[in-house]
């Protein structure tokens, strides 16, 4: 038999190029170009109907590409969608657990749906709910769990295959602080295990801790690529001079500071100085009576970056 | 092998030979609620007594297939088996599919996995027919124990009741598939009740003028009906065939569409 199209670069899990998803005549996804490598976290970063979702679904083989080439664990999507799938684990960004089923049962009949034995599941079972922390919660129905308790099972679920490669689609989303230490903590030992991990998230903190690489996504189209660093490195200046002011009194401000960094950025509540001495920049700022409530200097983040990209209230 | 070969020819990987992970589901959801499942053996079997000890006093024989004098209940016990039949298809396969694939997300989850369309299709469908076959057992067994068989074919009621439940089911599911809101089930119960009533379930075709016969026979049910009626009483029929082969088609056409419809819906 013919080895399902396995081809190319075999340590690559996903490759995509001139990738494109349309709904209707719209296109979500306009010509991604994505490489994803064996072993390494790649995120997808973008404001809100960006195209990440629909980059995932293609990738997830539930969604079929409009045009382009698209490449998962050597295979294609249109044709191997099912040898695919029996090797990948999905969340998706809306949990969609089985509500008339335990929690137990909801982790023992997924993986029966890959084929998995009875015997092999209902050990994976105790295994992944002792993962989710839910095991003093096996026998309960679904729907009563916290949206953070679901979340977690829905990330143990998608593990029930033990998958090569993992899709998670906002996985923190809906977290408290604890239970998303917990899942980092989680996703960095699967890495660990070579467990490759595809994450598009919105919280800046998450990609820069759990990603290698990782794809800024605007309008369907990759606005930017690296690793944090270069990106932070690339995009924005080391420090960045936050000033807040009192409500009301930040109008017309921007106008008197806006020389004094390399690039300036009003929010509705701060402004933000981009520079690379914070310090020398906020000397400079009082110098010329500026007296904002309270300051603060920082090195640049993710955040930063995305701000720049995503062209959110930018005020260059 | 076949189900390899069944993978390469069929687009985007429609079948992955897993139905039986979906029944399995359903088996476990409803381990907990036998009730229903003796409420809905019972049901039919009520109506059974009530024919016997009312209409059976007041009807009187009836002319059945090869022109055989029958009582009443007897006339009518295979039809009714081939009522509950569609019935408990159509129940199965409506609401609670419309539920799952619109609002529960159930065949999103599944379609993330290997499963695809047709797993789902035939196995939801292959449920309802499981359900059904179990109250047709009991169905069929009352009636002989009622006296209401007289021929040992009589065995044959049950991989008939099957039939008429695959293809109700097939059709209820892929009807399901195009109904947006909960309301729009009055217009599947709008098409079921005059089957009921009116595919010889209660009187023979021949009571009917000659120029309306076509529409009964147009009728699925009828074909169910006439199936049960003979293989009850022991006449074999050509037009068997025939029956046979509307339930078979109904069922192909309904597995079709609604393979199609789930892959159209979720797999955008
Ligand atoms: N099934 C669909 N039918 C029509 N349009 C769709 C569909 N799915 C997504 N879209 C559109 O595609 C665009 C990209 O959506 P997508 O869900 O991929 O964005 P996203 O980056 O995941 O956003 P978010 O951060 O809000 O999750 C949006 O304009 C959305 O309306
Ligand atoms: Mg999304």
């Amino acid at each position: 038999m013919a080895n399902g199209g396995d081809d190319g670069d075999p340590r690559l899990m996903v490759s995509g190029k001139a990738l494109v998803k349309r709904f209707g005549g719209v296109a979500a996804v306009d010509g991604i170009d994505v490489e994803v490598r064996s072993g390494e976290a790649f995120g997808f970063l973008g404001p809100n109907g960006a195209g990440k979702s629909s980059t995932m679904r293609m990738v997830a083989c539930v969604s079929p590409r409009s045009d382009g080439e698209l490449r998962v664990l050597g295979m294609d999507p249109d044709k191997d969608g099912p040898r695919i799938r029996a090797r990948i684990g999905v969340v998706p960004q809306l949990d969609n657990l089985d509500a008339e089923l335990t929690v137990r049962q909801n982790l023992q009949v997924y993986g029966r749906y890959f084929g998995l034995s009875r015997a092999h599941v209902r050990a994976k079972a105790v295994e992944l709910m002792a993962f989710a922390e839910l095991s003093d919660r096996a026998d309960d129905p679904v729907d009563p769990l916290s949206g953070g308790m679901k979340r977690r099972l829905t990330i143990a679920r998608s593990m029930v295959n033990d998958p090569e490669l993992m899709l998670l689609d906002e996985p923190t989303t809906g977290l408290d602080p604890q239970a998303r230490h917990l899942l980092w903590g989680r996703l960095y030992q699967l890495k660990q295990q070579g467990v490759t991990l595809i994450i598009t998230t919105h919280d800046m903190h998450e990609a820069e801790q759990l990603c290698d690489r990782l794809v800024v996504m605007d309008g369907g189209r990759i606005v930017a690529e690296g690793s944090p660093a270069s990106l932070i490195a690339r995009y924005s200046t080391r420090e960045v001079l936050e000033l807040r002011f009192a409500p009301g009194e930040q109008d017309g401000q921007v106008s008197r500071v806006a020389d004094l960094a390399e690039r300036s950025e009003a929010l509705p509540d701060r402004l933000l100085l981009y520079t690379a001495d914070g310090e020398a920049t906020l000397e400079a700022a009082h110098a010329r009576g500026l007296r904002p409530v309270s300051t603060l200097i920082r090195r640049s983040t993710l955040e930063d970056v995305f701000l720049r990209l995503t062209g959110r209230s930018l005020v260059d | 092998m076949a189900a390899a070969l069944a993978l390469r020819i069929l687009p985007f990987g429609r079948y992955t030979g897993r139905p039986g992970a979906v029944v399995e589901r359903s088996i476990r959801v409803h381990s907990r609620t036998w009730t229903l499942m003796v409420s809905g053996f019972a049901e039919p079997v009520v109506y059974l007594l009530a024919f016997q000890v009312g209409f059976g006093s007041l009807v009187g024989q009836v002319i059945g297939p090869g022109g055989q004098q029958l009582t009443y209940v007897a006339f009518v016990a295979p039809a009714l088996l081939a009522a509950s039949a569609m019935n408990g298809a159509i129940f199965e396969t409506t609401y609670p599919v419309f539920f799952k694939l619109r609002y529960a997300k159930v065949y999103d989850a599944m379609l993330a996995t290997p499963l695809g369309p047709v797993d789902i299709a035939l196995g939801e469908i292959s449920w309802a027919v499981i359900r059904g076959g179990v109250y047709s057992v009991a169905f069929v067994v009352v009636m002989a124990a009622m006296g209401l068989v007289g021929s040992p074919l009589a065995v044959l009621l049950l991989p008939a009741a099957l039939l008429v439940s695959f293809a109700f089911a097939s059709v209820g599911m892929a009807l399901s598939t195009f109904l947006r809101s909960p309301s729009q089930f009055d217009y599947i119960r709008l098409v079921v009740m005059p089957l009921f009533l009116f595919s010889a379930t209660f009187y023979p075709v021949s009571v009917y003028p000659e120029s309306v016969r076509w529409l009964v026979q147009v009728s699925p049910l009828y074909h169910g009906v006439e199936l049960m009626r003979g293989l009850a009483v022991g006449v074999l029929d050509v037009g068997m065939i025939g029956n046979v082969a509307v339930l078979a088609a109904l069922a192909a056409v309904g597995l079709a569409a609604t393979s199609r419809r789930i892959g159209a819906l979720l797999l955008g």
